[in-house]
């Protein structure tokens, strides 16, 4: 099997690449996705081997890209739309949970919607305003749409392949300020075989606490369980790589034989993932649990001027403070 | 016609021409094509702003059909009014008033073109050989809609305001891509879509894209003056049909009071399409009759002459004018179309009492295409907890 050391973001670019060779209704749309190959490169060279027609530079509206999307998917095409930062998809969103999200239902399953919507999201690039939240739970809320974020190399290859895929409309949210990170990818095999697209996954074992994250989060934890364990605490972390719907019998699994949890997550605190996965593992692991479940999140702020996004964002330190916390408990 | 309505002038100044009972070729007039007039009398062909001509010819079958659907189209829209004030409909969207628009529209698409509708496009749904009954599931709250749209080739209706213009660029674009434009066996694509829908930016957005892109798409504008309590002059200051020029296509306003000019205009502008020379416009120009739904009371916010001199524009009353002058039909084919039209709508209104109300469970249903672990969950536990009611006075 051939591995080959990529970045994130060349990953997804190879992931594309055979998306559009293995299925010609494969279609990627969106700003400047052509010949600049996006603002981050992501769709780097591909409109000049697929064509223009394969390829699509689209005028700049986020609703007119989503909601074209949705006619060539009744077509019967599979729409990949690129949105070209977290915070521009507002424009979009009422396509998105009132038109993609519902188009199957509506139609009592007559119709799929067969398109994936994504977007790079979250901080640490010193962006400035509106290019680096995290609209996750906006709509991981919202039924009929599917939510998934990659927190490696490997898993960006494979979910992109996956998502585009799948019948479901997915919003696949990579982290953007991971495309540059490398790391091993397994390029052969049938998808099929790959990593279940809705399946977290445990991405470092461990005894003492569990860490639950996902995207940008996961590198942040990794370090954390690192020097953690250099004081003696094992964490467990594992990557939920998909946020609706959650995987949660692998976070239970993780819970019962940890004890402990806590949730990371860059979005705000109020009504984000990490709520929802704390109710869920005190309904479900009560008996198990040492401590509540705790989150290290973004505070219920707009997201800051750049030079204090540090401080925004949960780091290595917060992280291992929240886990002393549910230890002091 | 609410004051200040840029059409005002507009139609002060063709009053006259059209007033003529023996009109016959090139009225002239850009700013309404018209085959029809209100008092029945045939004008041959008509001219758009751009220049096309507009004629149709139809044998006297075709127009004694086209009266026909006219008329059972208003007699069902009446029936569900009716069902909805006996509390049978949660709610309706009459199309009362836009028969014309929506029949001649709706008959000038050919079998292979596909329609992306509001909620209020009963008639097009008519015309796409779709049972009448299938709307009010929808306004009754039994579904969501229950035809296939592959199939009669006519989308699901979409209540967000123009955002149904996107998905039919976008399947536009897709026809396009699939190489079915060049020739008459091409595809088409209509998007209805109503005066207040042109402020939303969606529209704009297709306008943009369709142009660009080059896609066989008729945007079908039925302006019917409000947009529920607001007047076309809270939406525009220039005619609607004017915008297309700055987007890049042409652009018409018909009568849509006038069953024979709609046909006409629409069914050009769809080959137009379907020969792959891009997206056109089309303002219907009419008036809707009664309350945006069944919920508004349109007294609050028109005056009553202002219904009444469109109520002189009836496009059902000027087909049977002209039937009768021509000598087409006898009082008996008039009858005869009463007559189908009340059986017709005896027979909606028992089916629609006779609509059971969903299986609870069925609401879980089609939410994604291969299911979802939590909403099979979901679904089993809701199913016992219903099922522990059994036997019990719940």
């Amino acid at each position: 099997m051939a591995t080959e050391t990529l970045t994130l973001g060349k990953a997804l670019n190879t992931g594309l690449r055979r998306a559009l060779e293995n299925d010609p209704k494969v279609v990627i749309m969106g700003e400047d996705v052509g010949k600049l190959g996006g603002v981050f490169r992501i769709t780097d060279g591909l409109q000049k081997d697929f064509g223009d027609r394969r390829v699509i530079d689209t005028p700049l509206a986020e609703s007119g890209i989503i909601g074209t999307a949705v006619g060539l998917a009744i077509r019967g095409f599979r729409p990949v739309c690129e949105i070209q930062f977290d915070g521009f998809v507002y424009p979009a969103y009422n396509q998105i949970v009132s038109q993609v999200a519902k188009m199957h239902y509506r139609s009592r399953g007559m119709l799929d919607i067969p398109m994936v919507i994504r977007i790079p999201y979250g901080g640490g690039i010193g962006a400035v305003e509106h290019h680096s939240e995290s609209p996750e739970a906006y709509f991981a809320h919202t039924a009929g749409l599917k939510v998934v974020s990659c927190g490696n190399p490997q898993d960006a290859y494979w979910m992109i392949q996956q998502a585009i895929a799948s019948d479901d409309p997915i919003v696949f949210l990579e982290p953007k300020r991971r495309y540059w990170e490398k790391g091993p990818v397994e390029l052969d095999g049938p998808l099929s075989e790959a990593y279940p697209l809705h399946a977290a996954r445990v991405v470092r074992p461990g005894t003492d606490a569990t860490l639950l994250a996902y995207g940008p989060m996961v590198r942040t934890c990794l370090d954390a369980a690192t020097a953690a364990a250099e004081d003696g605490r094992e964490l467990e972390v594992v990557d939920l790589r998909t946020l609706s719907p959650l995987d949660l019998t692998a976070v239970y699994e993780s819970v019962r034989r940890t004890g402990r949890c806590v949730v990371v997550h860059e979005a705000p605190s109020n009504l984000g993932l990490g709520a929802e996965i704390a109710a869920r593992i005190t309904e479900e692991c009560f008996y198990s649990l040492e401590s509540p479940v705790l989150r290290v999140t973004g505070f219920d702020i707009p997201y800051p001027a750049s030079r204090v996004e540090e401080e925004y964002l949960p780091d290595l330190d917060r992280v291992l403070d929240g886990v002393d916390r549910t230890f002091g408990w | 016609m609410a004051k200040g309505d840029p059409g005002v002038t507009t139609r002060g100044r063709r009053a006259a021409p059209r007033s003529k009972p023996k009109a016959t070729a090139g009225t002239g007039d850009p700013e309404l094509v018209q085959l029809l007039t209100p008092e029945g009398e045939r004008i041959e062909s008509a001219f758009g702003p751009d220049g096309t001509e507009y004629r149709v010819d139809f044998t006297d079958d075709e127009y004694r059909g086209l009266y026909r659907d006219l008329v059972l189209v208003r007699k069902l829209d009446a029936e569900a009014t009716a069902l909805q004030r006996q509390g049978e409909l949660g709610l309706w969207a009459s199309l009362l008033g836009q028969e014309a628009a929506q029949v001649g529209s709706g008959r000038a698409l050919r079998p292979q073109d596909m329609a992306f509708p509001t909620y209020r496009e009963h008639g097009v749904l008519y015309c796409r050989g779709i049972d009448p009954i299938m709307p009010l599931g929808l306004f009754r709250g039994v579904d969501q809609g229950g035809w296939d749209p592959n199939e009669f080739k006519f989308n699901m209706y979409t209540i967000v305001i123009g955002a149904q213009t996107l998905h039919a660029t976008g399947y536009a674009m897709g026809v396009a891509m699939d190489g079915k434009t060049g020739g008459d066996e091409g595809e088409a694509v209509i998007a209805y879509f109503g005066d207040g829908a042109t402020s939303q930016g969606d529209v704009n957005e297709s306008f943009v894209w369709a142009s660009v892109f080059n896609a066989p798409l008729v945007f079908f504008c039925q302006n019917n003056q409000y947009a529920i309590s607001e007047p076309l002059e809270r939406q525009t200051r220039v005619p609607l049909y004017r915008r297309a020029g700055g987007f890049g296509f042409p652009g018409v306003r018909v009568d849509g009071n006038d069953v024979l000019a709609s046909y006409a205009v629409t069914r050009h502008a769809l080959d137009n399409a379907r020969h792959g020379q891009g997206p056109s416009l089309i303002e219907a120009y009419t008036y809707r009759m009664g309350a945006h739904t069944t919920s508004d009371d349109p007294t609050r916010y028109r005056i009553a002459s202002e219904v009444e001199s469109w109520q002189a524009k009836d496009p059902i009353a000027r087909m049977r004018a002209f039937l009768t002058k021509q000598q087409i039909v006898d009082e008996s084919f008039f009858a005869e179309v009463d007559e189908q039209a009340r059986t017709e709508s005896v027979e909606l209104r028992e089916r629609v009492l006779a609509m059971p109300d969903p299986e609870p469970l069925t609401m879980f249903d089609h939410v994604y295409p291969n299911g979802s672990p939590e909403l099979d969950q979901q679904r089993e536990q809701f199913a016992a907890y219903l099922a522990s009611f059994e036997g019990s006075a719940h």
